[in-house]
């Protein structure tokens, strides 16, 4: 199997105006006559089915939340690139391009970056005519601010609720073509399948979780815009119902699974308090201007009051390894060695798993009021969650997994090996390589969805004239029965622990041996753990309740079971690439420093993965990653 | 910490609900509500009795998923979400009571989840900007002064949880039709459909069978978003001045 | 491709009727509606006030009142019409409202809301029976059939003596107690309506709020003060003449 990314010819920079040039269009007469069923309601699936609505398609939206206004993009704080160069600061749609190429480590692709770089601005027009209440100066402009990986400040805010504000402009749209009947609006369904007629995706089989009923519904096309997996890890700063459900259930018909073992782990979290906590709170990364990383120097001063610890006795370990950068090294290398404090018994907190991010100097320095001001919200919302004040006390903090920059492998037209499926925002692999940049998640989702699928799905459409099939087709059957096979053998398990428990015990196995730091003999340790946990899943799950009506056991137990075969794929994934790229660190590849080792001679490609059935090991399929116009070079943060 | 749980459940939105009687053992201080609620529910599952369904996703305060009355408070005490509520602000061996959220636009589906689709049938009645992706003119082409902007922001903030319609004794939706009214309202983009979408957004509240207004300001209090009741004021002028002109015959 | 929104059709039913029976124009219309009972009932209390210039003054005044003749009727079926459409679209709202919230929560606790804001509608139907008892005593006399027979001259003419009607109708203490208590209603319904009004109709902003609501239960306490000052007075100085003799 060889994969063809269809990127188009020309000169980088002159890619998707050529592709636009030449792009297949669809008569207004006959978008009418196209059903899209689009999967997630997020930035890349609001956008998407408000602008194909708006277009003329007939559209079909799902989200298992009760509201598509519900989707995990409204969590995202910081903000959103665009290479707007407002601030006149040497910005440029090529700079983006590149910080971006830089940031996740060469392992993405030129032309589809080069792309979300051009189209960056478009967004931010967008957003601003829909009523997005961006940070504005007192003369009326645009405010920007500057985030990691750049040296410009093009990153756009509204306040600490960028995804939110970006969300509710997107589902105001949607929300607009729901109101003109274009968009039929499923919300608390889940899809559970997708249906492949000769080859190409041509319907989804869903769950409605308000009543149980599994039905079968068919369209020209299928988008999944379900977002990311890093609630494999069990904890992480995602939602609750955040899941890998589409994607690997699409894949287990024959979607490829690109770059699985990408995620991005960030360093400031609040640390876990105790083993009942069912998610990690993000804070902003800012803190780390002021705050001073540290940890005792001796395991033997962990437990104790830490102002009572004196200077010569702390361990300030940013500064000592990277005293250019200290504490404002970036994501990956910050979170790896608190990590590499605590493994050598030096945490600090519940279980030894936090580091101390302390503010005393600078309260000295500046005042308290001054801190107060910057960080207020922040320290008021660490004191709500751990109940300590952080004015006196340093906060605790730890890394916790926040981004999944592999997903389903696409092509240029965003649409993945299987004809007529496509594959939007979070749930794809294609833009963020090995590492994203911080504010670039929710540029990605919006490009996808307003940009770039209402350009590319013509050059699918156009092939489907006349190949309507209908949802009584015995493909859809068929899958219906399976679907509801698959629910019924969950149900009919009957053993005795609940669907939490297995679901913790998978996640503390991939944090473990698949999180900051892997290694091939643990990676293979982990396999061989996870395959034991999914036949002990399969063998003693305790649900109560049937399937019909609302039973959030079931829901969870599902995406659970789809969890320990994925993470198992990304243990495979992560013990197959050989080399350290970006958050993928291998502990056997590190430069003398500890730093990422990047193998470019045999590593710079796309891990795509078949499925090949339950228990059996998956194929590689790689797309060579070729570089024309940036020369892959080694990030260096001394 | 042990707490006595009262907590509502309903088959469905059919059926008869009830106040049941459960304990919390065990429970760290550190736990969230919605953690506290998890250990019940595993402890349930051990029992053979069926899990309390309640809503819950983001679990950082906004979503807006989450929708259970503590104690006769949406949200319970604090001002944030359920999600953000700790165990340590109880005492040990307190009695909690939880109910779902009430009003009759929320139709209970479940012990405490309700259907809240109401509020997405307002947003569709104008609560949006009319455009069509792509045809924006630079974002920087109308300047808006930063005090708008930042007014505009704290309406914008709401997040859909529906408590202001659950603390209102008359079921009343005002100040969550009145953020998107005002967010929009203040915008210059926003200005060309702003009597459209009063009259639209306030009509279709109206047939949800959402309560009138009588100036409690048990909404604002239990806002996580803190969006405060002027707005609704706010919605008022614009809904009277909007119906003066479809009244004289000014278009709409 | 972009169209109006389905529940906006401009061959729908009357702009007017919409506006009326919509949950903020009846809103609207109840507060307007507020607004003239409380001119009237400000008006009112600076006419009462005269009684404490002394007998010519009240009787001047009423006499006055009354030599308008049709246009005082004009007036009363006005104001008889302001408090009907006030009471009925109140009804409406409520009506709504006990629809709107059918279940109560078990473990009630009111939030973010005062006493006289939740007993609005216990207040206003006391004031009701209150007014009722009023226009009863005073202006239909029917209370003391002697009041209706009370005569005194007033620039050669003969009128009748609303001064003597007042002192001896608040000469007696269960009559006062009626008129405090009632009184007493009418400011805590005027708490809650004055700080509401200017909410209603939208004159508000997010920081004169709280001084509209200090100035509403300030004017409504006023009026109360003003208007118990008459009955009071007429009382306790007819102890203390009681006593001194």
């Amino acid at each position: 199997m060889t994969l063809d990314a269809h990127i188009p010819d020309g000169p980088l920079d002159k890619k998707w105006t050529n592709y636009k040039n030449n792009a297949k269009l669809v008569s207004p007469a006959n978008k009418r006559k196209f059903e899209l069923i689009i999967v997630g309601s997020g930035l890349a699936g609001a956008s998407a089915a408000a602008t194909l609505a708006e277009q003329g398609y007939k559209v079909k939206c799902f989200c298992f939340q009760d509201s598509p206004r519900r989707a995990h993009s409204i969590a995202a704080q910081g903000g959103i690139n665009a290479a707007k160069n407002y601030q006149n600061d040497g910005d440029s749609v090529y700079r983006l391009f590149y910080d971006t190429i830089k940031g996740g480590d060469f392992r993405s692709r030129e032309a589809n970056v080069h792309r979300l770089a051009e189209v960056s601005v478009d967004i931010i027009d967008q957003c601003v005519a829909q009523g997005v209440p961006f940070a504005r100066e007192y003369g009326g402009l645009l405010d920007n601010r500057s985030f990691g990986g750049a040296q410009v400040s093009r990153t756009f805010y509204a306040r600490g609720q960028t995804g939110q504000q970006l969300l509710l402009g997107a589902y105001s749209g949607l929300s607009h073509q729901i109101a003109t009947g274009a968009v039929q609006m499923f919300p608390r369904t889940e899809m559970l399948d997708l249906v492949l007629v000769d080859g190409h995706a041509k319907g989804i089989i869903v769950r409605d979780l308000n009543t149980g009923e599994i039905t079968s519904h068919s369209a020209d096309a299928v988008l999944l815009c379900t977002g990311g997996y890093g609630n494999v890890f069990y904890l992480s700063t995602n939602a609750r119902g955040s899941n890998v459900t589409a994607t690997f259930r699409a894949h287990k018909r024959g979607a490829l699974f690109a770059n699985p073992c990408f995620t991005q782990i960030h360093p400031t979290c609040i640390p876990v308090s105790g083993d009942y906590q069912s998610k990690l709170t993000l804070m902003s990364e800012s803190l780390r201007n002021d705050g001073r990383i540290w940890v005792p120097k001796s395991k033997e001063d962990c437990g104790k009051e830490p102002s009572s610890i004196p200077e010569a006795d702390r361990d300030y370990f940013l500064e000592r390894k990277y005293p250019s950068y200290g504490n404002l090294a970036p994501r990956d290398i910050s979170s790896r060695s608190a990590k590499e404090a605590c493994d050598e018994g030096r945490g600090v907190g519940p279980g030894g798993l936090g580091v101390y991010l302390d503010f005393a100097d600078a309260i000295k320095r500046l005042g308290q009021k001054t801190i107060e001001e910057r960080y207020g919200n922040l320290f008021e919302m660490y004191r709500n969650i751990t109940g300590e004040n952080a004015y006196e006390r340093p906060m605790r903090i730890y890394p916790a997994v926040h981004y999944t920059m592999g997903g389903l492998w696409v092509d240029y037209n965003l649409m993945s090996n299987i004809p007529g499926l496509h594959v939007l925002g979070e749930a794809n692999f294609s833009d963020h390589g090995a590492n994203r940049l911080g504010a670039s998640a929710l540029m990605q989702g919006l490009a996808d969805g307003y940009f770039v699928i209402p350009y590319t799905l013509g050059n699918y459409l156009t092939t489907q004239f006349g190949k309507k099939v209908d949802a009584n087709h015995p493909a859809f059957e068929q899958a219906l029965k399976e679907t509801k096979a698959h629910v019924q053998r969950l149900i009919d398990i009957k053993g005795t622990r609940p669907v939490d428990s297995f679901h913790r015990e998978l996640g503390l196995i991939i944090w473990d041996y698949c999180g900051m730091a892997r290694s091939a003999e643990g990676l293979t340790e982990a396999i061989g753990k996870i395959q034991k946990l999914r036949k002990e899943f399969w063998s003693d799950l305790k649900l109560i309740g049937g399937a019909d009506g609302i039973n959030m056991e079931l829901e969870r137990a599902g995406r659970v079971a789809d969890f320990l075969e994925f993470g198992e794929l990304m243990c495979l994934d992560a013990l197959t690439r050989d080399e350290s790229c970006g958050g993928h660190f291998r502990t056997e590849h590190q430069t003398p420093d500890g730093e990422a080792l990047r193998n470019d001679e045999q590593y710079s490609f796309v891990s795509a993965w078949k499925y090949e059935g339950e228990g059996n090991t998956s194929t590689l399929v790689k797309e060579p990653l070729v570089y024309e116009q940036v020369k892959p070079s080694t990030r260096s943060y001394k | 910490m042990k707490f006595h749980l009262k907590v509502w459940r309903q088959k469905d939105s059919h059926s008869e609900g009830t106040l049941e009687d459960y304990t919390a053992e065990n429970i760290p201080a550190d736990a969230s509500f919605l953690e506290m609620l998890d250990i019940v529910n595993n402890s349930l599952t051990g029992k053979d009795v069926p899990p309390i369904q309640f809503d819950s996703d983001c679990r950082e305060g906004i979503c807006g998923s989450c929708s259970l009355t503590i104690n006769g408070v949406p949200h319970g005490p604090g001002r944030g979400t359920t999600c953000q509520l700790y165990m340590r602000n109880f005492r040990d061996g307190d009695t909690i009571t939880i109910e779902p959220f009430r009003a009759d636009a929320f139709p209970v589906q479940r012990d405490v989840v309700v259907d809240r689709s109401a509020f997405d049938r307002i947003i569709q009645a104008g609560g949006y900007i009319s455009e069509r992706s792509g045809s924006a003119p630079d974002a920087n082409s109308v300047p808006i002064s930063k005090t708008i902007a930042d007014k505009a922001m704290d309406a914008a903030a709401c997040i859909g949880c529906g408590a202001c319609a659950a603390a209102c004794p008359n079921g009343s939706a005002m100040l969550f039709v009145s953020a998107k009214v005002t967010h929009l309202g203040l915008l210059p983009q926003g200005k060309p459909e702003a009597d459209r979408r009063v009259l639209g957004m306030v009509r279709q509240m109206d047939k949800e069978g959402f309560g009138n207004c009588s100036n409690y300001y048990a909404c604002e209090a239990v806002c996580p978003a803190g969006v405060p009741a002027a707005f609704i004021g706010r919605m008022n002028r614009e809904f009277t001045a909007a119906s003066m002109k479809e009244m004289a015959g000014m278009t709409v | 491709m972009i169209k109006s929104s389905a529940s906006l059709t401009r061959s729908g039913p009357c702009p007017a009727h919409l506006w009326i029976f919509s949950s903020l124009g009846k809103k609207t219309i109840v507060a307007v509606t507020g607004i003239l009972l409380v001119l009237f009932v400000i008006g009112h209390l600076l006419g009462n006030l005269t009684v404490f210039i002394g007998p010519e003054a009240l009787n001047a005044y009423a006499e006055k009142l009354h030599s308008l003749g049709p246009i005082l009727w004009v007036v009363r079926l006005g104001l008889l019409a302001v408090v009907g459409l006030h009471i009925f679209f109140t009804m409406l709202l409520w009506k709504e409202n006990q629809k709107a919230r059918p279940k109560k929560y078990i473990a009630s606790n009111p939030i973010g809301t005062n006493v006289f804001a939740r007993t609005m509608r216990l207040s206003g139907l006391i004031v009701l029976a209150f007014v009722v008892f009023h226009l009863a005593h005073f202006t239909a006399r029917v209370v003391d059939p002697s009041y209706a027979t009370m005569t005194t001259t007033l620039d050669g003419r003969q009128v009748h003596d609303v001064y003597s009607m007042v002192v001896k109708g608040f000469s007696s203490a269960p009559i006062v107690l009626i008129y405090v208590v009632g009184l007493f209603l009418l400011t805590s319904h005027l708490s809650h309506g004055l700080s509401s009004l200017f909410q209603t109709l939208g004159i508000t902003n997010l920081r004169i709020r709280k001084n509209y609501e200090l100035a509403g239960r300030l004017i409504a306490w006023l009026l109360f003060v003003g208007y118990a000052s008459i009955p009071l007075s007429i009382l306790l100085s007819g102890l203390a003449k009681g006593a001194a003799q």
